[in-house]
């Protein structure tokens, strides 16, 4: 929660990738994760992780939509008025979702049927419209495009971590690719794996290691 | 000035129109490429009732080598000059039985192309929430199930979405048959899941927790073999 509050002081000189450009990439990806820390986008990250590959394209497509949202929604930011200010944002961030949508319909169509609702459902999750109140609204483009790369590498990140484990444990592979099978052992898949509840127990689990390294406390 | 109802009523006139021009330009721009992977699915989804797909095998190369298709009407007359993907089947379906263009695809031997090994027919219904089709396999006596593949727009994930996502339900269907002493009887599922059918060839284990969904493929199977039966008929080989 630490950058959205401080607005980026930009200097005409300043150099693309400051110190303080780069924190924006790092810190969701750390210290400031919108799932770990700040509890954002958890439905998607328990219904798309059974997998690698649809973990894989959702995150690129989440990346993606935050983003280029971020890049428009900032350089609209001067002209929106402030009593529609959401539903332009709204609108934005549902051009994007169904470009992407579109784009995936087109060239990975398996990947596209796997995710159908998913993708649509981006509109919604709270990491894009977190991030254009918070950060894109108040800032210039370029940061703004950092923020949201880094906000979604952050949920990223975490999903993927998610369905490694899960596929993994789960169905014995990874990326479709049958790990335990190729090594000559039998490995008879653990179904809490494949179920949201299990999701909800790794990320627990994720959440608590993270915690416990940053030092992070919830403050009251 | 930002602030004004004039200022925002023309804002969010603009907006509309600059995203909705984006959105038209690329669904009309990337059309082609979807229709492309909605017709290879199609391709897919038939040879998959018929035969073992293995991964990387050219389906358009295997498609237009082995499979036939064309349109009948309800006397089983070809339709000249119609192709299946000219009939729309969720408009079809909603049609008396004997006003129905019908869609077959037949999978010839692999040498002589005159010979037919199975017919693959469209069905089309309506499950428990929302449209449900697929394809059944005939074998060349017409009578026996080579293989089925269900799909559905909106059914119980985990329940009756099982008819699409479960390939161990629709091996159900294999090996049954669908008349009995030269009457139609169709292959109905039963209420009930994990009894054994295998004596009985008409009959098929339930889904537990779908017996709607159940109802709604028993109705759609029935329904189109009865469209299907003059074709059938014509077209029996023993």
């Amino acid at each position: 929660m630490s950058t959205e509050a401080v607005e980026v002081q930009e200097k005409k000189s300043e150099p693309l990738f400051s110190k303080k450009n780069r924190k924006l990439i790092s810190n969701p990806l750390d210290i400031d994760n919108p799932i770990t820390v700040q509890i954002l986008g958890v439905c998607s990250a328990l219904a798309v992780t059974t997998q690698m590959k649809p973990a894989f394209v959702m995150s690129l497509g989440l990346t993606i939509v935050t983003a280029s949202s971020n890049v428009v929604i900032s350089m609209m930011r001067n002209s929106i008025p402030s009593r529609i200010r959401i539903i332009v944002q709204l609108a934005v961030v549902s051009l994007w979702v169904i470009l992407v949508d579109q784009l995936l319909k087109a060239y990975v169509y398996d990947v596209s049927k796997q995710l159908s609702v998913f993708v649509g459902l981006i509109i919604t999750n709270c990491i894009v419209m977190g991030r254009l109140e918070a950060y894109a609204m108040a800032n210039k483009p370029w940061p703004s495009f950092l923020d949201g790369l880094g906000n979604g590498l952050g949920y990223g990140m975490i999903l993927m971590t998610l369905a490694f484990f899960r596929e993994l444990l789960g169905g014995g592979s990874l990326f479709g690719f049958k790990v335990f099978e190729s090594l000559g052992v039998h490995y008879q898949g653990n179904g809490l794996m494949l179920l949201p509840a299990g999701a909800c127990i790794l990320l627990g689990l994720i959440i608590w290691i993270q915690r416990s390294i940053n030092g992070y406390r919830e403050s009251h | 000035m930002r602030q004004s109802n004039l200022y925002i009523v023309i804002y969010a006139g603009v907006l509309t129109i600059v995203c909705g021009g984006l959105l038209a330009l690329a669904a009309e721009g990337l059309k082609e490429k979807q229709q492309f992977n909605i017709d290879m699915e199609q391709k897919k989804n038939i040879l998959s009732t018929v035969i073992i797909l293995e991964e990387g095998v050219d389906i358009n190369a295997l498609y237009s080598k082995r499979v036939k298709a064309f349109v009948v009407d309800f006397q089983g007359n070809v339709k000249e000059g119609m192709q299946p993907k000219d009939v729309n089947l969720a408009v079809e379906y909603k049609k008396p039985q004997d006003q129905r263009l019908l869609p077959v695809y037949e999978f010839r031997n692999e040498t002589d192309s005159t010979k037919t090994e199975y017919v693959v027919l469209p069905v089309y219904g309506y499950g428990l929430w929302n449209n449900i089709w697929g394809f059944v396999a005939l074998k060349s006596d017409l009578n026996t199930v080579q293989g089925v593949k269900f799909q559905h727009a909106g059914e119980t994930p985990g329940l009756g979405a099982r008819i699409e996502t479960d390939e161990d339900v629709q091996d159900r269907y294999k090996g049954k048959t669908i008349y009995e002493n030269g009457k139609l009887v169709s292959v109905t599922m039963m209420k009930g899941e994990g009894k054994d059918y295998s004596s009985n060839s008409h009959q098929v284990d339930g889904l537990s927790g779908a017996t709607l969904t159940a109802k709604g493929v028993n109705n759609m199977l029935q329904d189109y073999f009865v469209a299907y039966e003059n074709y059938m008929k014509k077209n029996k080989k023993n």
